[in-house]
């Protein structure tokens, strides 16, 4: 298998009103390398739900992507808070987002389950107090 | 049907014509960003009465063709400068959403 593209991005917990910039930055990458408007597609809402997530509970993160000709895979970090209950946080509808986070539009309790309808798979490591890594592929 | 002939035809009042010759496809409407992220459409209108600087990567990345604010919604300070640096084409309306839509679908 050829060595894939690699890019990272780092996401700024603090500027809730640039969230959304990597995933933006990422897709600009994906059109220009050639990739069909549905994969691009796929790639974007699940790497905008991972990176608005990071900026909701963990104060930011990292995310890296990694561009192979027959799928592309996602990696995002963090060092916040961990979930406590993984099948709970899967559930559509469930959120624990602030009342201030849904006045903005967010904290539908959509974001995982987004990430697990438009991915082919999604690995979820997570540990309470210690951070979250979701590595989800795209398959082209 | 263009972005603009779509503007013109509901007297929608320009807040960013970015894109104005793009064409419109459909319309979604919808406020919560993830529900609308997950299923509003390529070449969309998209109508909401959400005003921050969210809504511009939303816009962004489900590749709507036109962000329509109804209910005579402003957008937040800094909203209409991030639209033009993103070519996102951006309007308000004193129209309701239910209108809006309504007016949408007959136009499409």
């Amino acid at each position: 298998m050829p060595a894939p593209l690699n890019f990272h991005f780092d996401i700024d917990g603090e500027d809730f009103s640039s969230a959304g910039e990597a995933s933006v930055e990422m897709k600009k990458k994906l059109r220009q390398l050639g990739f069909p408007p549905d994969v691009i597609r796929r790639c974007s809402i699940a790497m905008y739900e991972g990176e608005i997530n990071m900026v909701i509970h963990a104060n930011g993160g990292s995310a890296d992507v990694a561009v192979y000709p027959d799928k592309v895979v996602i990696v995002l970090e963090d060092h916040g808070p961990g979930i406590p209950n993984v099948e709970l946080a899967m559930q559509e509808g469930y959120s624990t987002a602030s009342e201030q986070i849904h006045n903005m539009g967010f904290g539908a309790g959509m974001g995982l389950p987004n990430m697990k309808r438009y991915t082919q798979s999604l690995e979820i490591e997570t540990q309470v107090g210690v951070g979250t890594k979701l590595t989800m592929v795209v398959s082209v | 049907m263009t972005v603009m002939e779509l503007a013109r035809a509901l007297s929608l009042e320009p807040v960013c014509e970015a894109e104005p010759d793009r064409e419109v496809t459909g319309g979604y409407t919808g406020d919560l960003l993830s529900w609308v992220m997950g299923r509003a459409q390529s070449g969309d209108a998209w109508i909401t009465i959400m005003s921050n600087n969210n809504i511009i990567a939303v816009a962004t990345l489900t590749d709507a063709a036109l962000v329509i604010l109804a209910e005579d919604v402003q957008p937040d300070p800094g909203v209409a400068e991030l639209a033009e640096r993103k070519g996102i084409n951006l309007y308000r309306s004193p129209d309701s959403a239910f209108s809006l839509c309504g007016k949408v679908a007959a136009l499409l």
